[in-house]
Formats: C-alpha cells, structure tokens, sequence
C-alpha cells in the first residue's frame, strides 16, 4: 500500500472520527509556506489538524511531534512513514529559554536546525508551542521555540489554530476514542513587528490563539 | 422480514422521485424570480433542503434495496451520529469517558443486534432498563461525584432518544403481519414519507401562513397556521397512501395523526434543548437542515408508538394471560 493512499485512508477516519468542523476566519488554505502553531490537548491534534488540510497541501505540511513518544514501533512508522513527522528532542522547546543545562541548549539548538532545515525544503510545519498537552480549559504559557523560528525564517506565515473538542475524543490517559465532534478554527496570520521581543511575540502569538478559542 | 420490489414499491419510489424533481423545478423557478434579498435566503435555503433531500433519499433507497441489514446498518449509523451530535452538544466530563465509549461501541450496536435477530422480549428493555442501571454504575467506577445524577441521566436520556427511539423505525422490518408477509419495508417507507412530509409541509404552511406562535418560548418559527396546516395535509397524504399498508383508509388516518402529533412533540422537544444550550442547530452535516438530529428528532418521537400501535393491532396472536 502506498503511503500516499494510506495518508488519505487515515486522513478520512480522523475526519470520519472526529467529525471536525473547519473554518478559516482570516486566512485561506493555499500554496503558501506556513507554520500553523496550535493549542495541544490530545494526541488527536496534529491528525485531525493535518486531516483537514486540503491534500495537496497536506503533503507539503509536516508536523513537529516529540521523538520519545512517537519513535518507536507502530508510531514511528505511523509518523515517518505516513505524516512525514519532524521527530524532535523533548524539553528542547523549553531548554531554549536558556535556563537548562548545556544539554539541554544543544538540544533546542538541533531542533531549531531540524525545524529550519524543513523549512528551507519548502515545508509547512504544524507546532504546539505550549509543548506539552493541556486540559483544554485555557492555553498554556509559550516555550520559545516558536519566537526562534520566526526569528529564523521571519518571511513564514505564522497562522494560529485553534483546536477543541479533541481532548474530550481522546483525552490525556486514555486509548480507546469516543467520537464528538470538533472545531478547527484557522484564524488570520500574525503580523509581528521586524525587532518584535520575545516576550512581546510570544504574547501576541498566545493573545491570537486565545481569541480564536473565543470566536 | 424480507424484501422485494413489488409494484406498489415502484409506484411509491416514482412518487418521490416525481415529489423531488418537482420541487426542484419549483426551486430553479424560484431562485430567478424572487428578488427581495430577504426572499433570496429562504430560496437558497429551500434549494440547500432539497438538494440535500436527493442524497439522504440515495443513501436510504440503497440501504432498502440492499435488504433488511442494509436498513439496519443505516439506522444504526445514523443513531451513532445523533449520538455524537447530542454528545457534542450537551458537553460531558472527563469521569464520563468510558461510559460514553460504553454507550457508542457496545449498547448501540448490541441493540440494533437485537432487533436484527428478531429479538424482541430484550430490543425493548436493553436500554430503557440495561443501560439504566449500566450508566450509573460505571460512572460510579469514574471516582467523580460532581453532578453525578446529572451526568448519568443525560448520558441515559441521549441513548433513549439516539439509539432505542430511532430503533424502532427499522424494528418495523421485523413485524410480522398476517396478510402483509414480507412487505414490512412499506411499512417503514410510510412512517418515513408521512413524518418527514409532515415537517415539510408544516414549514411550508408555516412560511406562506404563519401568524400565530404556538411556543414563542421553544420555537419561534411553529405556527398554528403550520402546524394545523402540515398535520392536516400530512394526514391526507398518510391516508391516500394507505394502499401501501395493512391498514384501511381511515386506520392510515388514525395511524397518520398518531406519527405527525408525536413528531411535532419530538420537534418541539428538541428545540427546547437546543435553546437550552443557546444553539439553532445540533450540527451541519445536512446542507439547509442542520445536523442528523435535525432531522430525526420527529421520528425519534413517532416511531416507538407506530411501532407499538401497528403491533398491538396488527400482529397476532397476543399472549392471553390464563389466572
């Protein structure tokens, strides 16, 4: 079986299962290059997220997915093979905000190369910035990974996804799904200043997802 | 149970199919000469309804004439997704994760299962009992005693109105009816026809005459014009159709009335649980209808008391109880 086609079969049952509603509320999917950065509540997010992504643009869009949990067996098949994962270092993302040990600033260090590297191969990337997955009652604070790669790549579209619903299909804990339907809202690019802080880019990367979730 | 594409079959499938293109000519018609913007929304709206009227009628005759477990299948999918409309909608907690995967995966199949087997003695207690007492007890497992009675009770409500209400429209099949021997399909086909005619032309009614509200509170857009209106002319066509049913004429009408008042009921219910929660629709899957639950909440209501009205009347012999 082609991993094309099986894309598009594990496509349709995230869709089937999840039965997400769409809307993109100030931008439009298209050709162009972006990062989509959204809230994590469930292993469900990057599926269902890729999922509904039209298919020419799904194979052009790679999510960034942590490397223990998704490197072994099954998973890292499911992952290499079919979503064509960037597999990342976890605790780098949090390691960048300078405070870990050497270790750890190697390791945010080679995830942001990893990351650029896509890029520069005119990949979209799909991240979730609170690098770890929540509640889904509120958006968790930002690691700064994502202020580094915009810092990187500035002429990327940073496009903010708001998820819901996926934590009650497949909340944190649990293996087996019950299907409810979820929201997927794309909303409109950000629009950062070119010397923008970090603490002001990251502030306004969180305000953007946040009010999405209230839209 | 069984199936085959007798003549009277045909003719009911020619009417549709006639019904259909008509009002899609009338919305073509339409659509070029209404101009008031106003008018337009509800043209477009009108033309969203039938076009999506064509599919849900593809989906439901292929799922007859695949047989009595096609019929089964597509009722019991369409119970999954009124489900997980109703589910989505009236929100559930962490604690009640099992037991919702309880109420998908294991009670819903198990009942259509039984209806499937001509089951009947457990088909109509395996919810209204079973899952009663299951509910509770497994939540009890989830270690979570906010809004216990709440949680269980709505759990409990959604598979009664999802699963075993609309069960009872393909239960229909497993009728065994002297003189009617394997044309239960009809009988499904008329529920079918009579109540979803019922809320067409209630709206019908309603948009060319409708003044007076019956409920302002639940459903503003339910008028005496469209209610008494669609039930009357529903009941016409419910008796005009009584060829295709063991009843005679004036049985066709009794039975009518009995589907189009309870689907009203169903109708009116539904909306008082959507304006609860402060939406106008349970989904949107259905173009111009809104969700699945949209669309079945009147047969939710009418089908258990067909059901149970033809069986009572029509099916022999009832057991008599000897003291």
């Amino acid at each position: 079986m082609s991993s094309q086609f099986a894309a598009r079969i594990i496509a349709a049952s995230a869709r089937l299962l999840a039965g997400p509603t769409v809307r993109w509320i100030g931008s439009q999917p298209g050709r162009r290059q972006r990062v989509y950065f959204a809230n994590h509540t469930s292993h469900l997010d990057f599926v269902v997220l890729w999922s509904v992504l039209p298919h020419e643009m799904r194979r052009r869009t790679r999510p960034v997915a942590a490397q223990d949990y998704w490197s072994t067996g099954l998973r890292r098949r499911l992952a290499v093979g079919i979503f064509h994962a960037v597999l990342v270092e976890r605790g780098a993302k949090s390691a960048s905000q300078s405070s870990g040990s050497s270790g750890h600033l190697d390791a945010a260090r080679r995830t942001l190369e990893q990351l650029v590297e896509a890029l520069d191969k005119r990949y979209s990337l799909i991240i979730f910035p609170e690098g770890t997955r929540g509640s889904g009652e509120s958006v968790a604070a930002f690691k700064s990974g994502i202020y580094y790669l915009w810092r990187q790549r500035p002429d990327v579209e940073f496009v903010p996804v708001h998820l819901s619903n996926l934590n009650r299909i497949l909340p944190k804990g649990e293996i087996l799904p019950v299907p409810v339907i979820s929201h997927v809202v794309f909303g409109p690019p950000l629009q950062p200043e070119a010397n923008e802080s970090k603490e002001s880019f990251l502030a306004k990367a969180h305000r953007a997802l946040e009010e999405l979730g209230r839209s | 149970m069984n199936f085959h594409a007798d003549h009277q079959m045909l003719r009911i499938a020619g009417g549709v199919f006639a019904g259909l293109l008509a009002a899609s000519i009338a919305g073509s018609i339409l659509k070029h000469t209404v101009k008031s913007e106003h008018g337009q929304a509800t043209v477009d709206n009108m033309n969203a309804r039938v076009r999506s009227w064509w599919i849900m009628i593809g989906i439901f005759a292929f799922s007859f004439m695949v047989g009595p477990g096609g019929s089964m299948v597509l009722f019991a999918l369409i119970s999954l997704l009124a489900l997980r409309e109703y589910v989505s909608l009236i929100g559930s907690v962490r604690a009640d994760h099992r037991t919702l995967f309880w109420s998908f995966f294991v009670f819903t199949p198990i009942q259509y299962w039984f209806w499937y087997t001509g089951w009947y003695g457990l088909a109509v207690i395996l919810i209204p009992v079973y899952a009663f007492l299951f509910v509770p007890t497994r939540l009890v497992f989830a270690h979570d005693t906010k809004g216990f009675l709440d949680r269980a009770a709505r759990i409990h409500w959604g598979l009664m109105v999802c699963v075993y209400c609309i069960s009872y429209a393909p239960a229909l099949l497993t009728l065994n009816i002297e003189e009617y021997q394997k044309q239960d399909a009809k009988l499904l086909l008329f529920l079918v026809i009579v109540v979803q005619m019922s809320d067409v032309l209630q709206y019908i009614w309603g948009k060319l005459l409708g003044k007076r509200k019956i409920v302002p509170a639940i459903s503003p857009n339910k008028t005496w014009e469209g209610f008494l209106g669609g039930v009357a002319s529903a009941c016409a066509l419910g008796t005009g159709l009584w060829w295709m049913t063991p009843f005679t004429p004036l049985q066709a009408l009794g039975m009518s009335l009995a589907i189009t008042l309870m689907g009203f009921a169903g109708g009116l219910t539904m909306s008082a649980i959507k304006r609860d929660r402060g939406i106008k629709d349970f989904g949107e899957m259905i173009e111009g209808h809104g969700g699945i639950l949209d669309r079945m909440d009147s047969i939710c209501f009418s089908a258990p008391l067909f059901f149970h009205l033809t069986r009572w009347f029509f099916v022999s012999p009832h057991p008599v109880i000897q003291w």
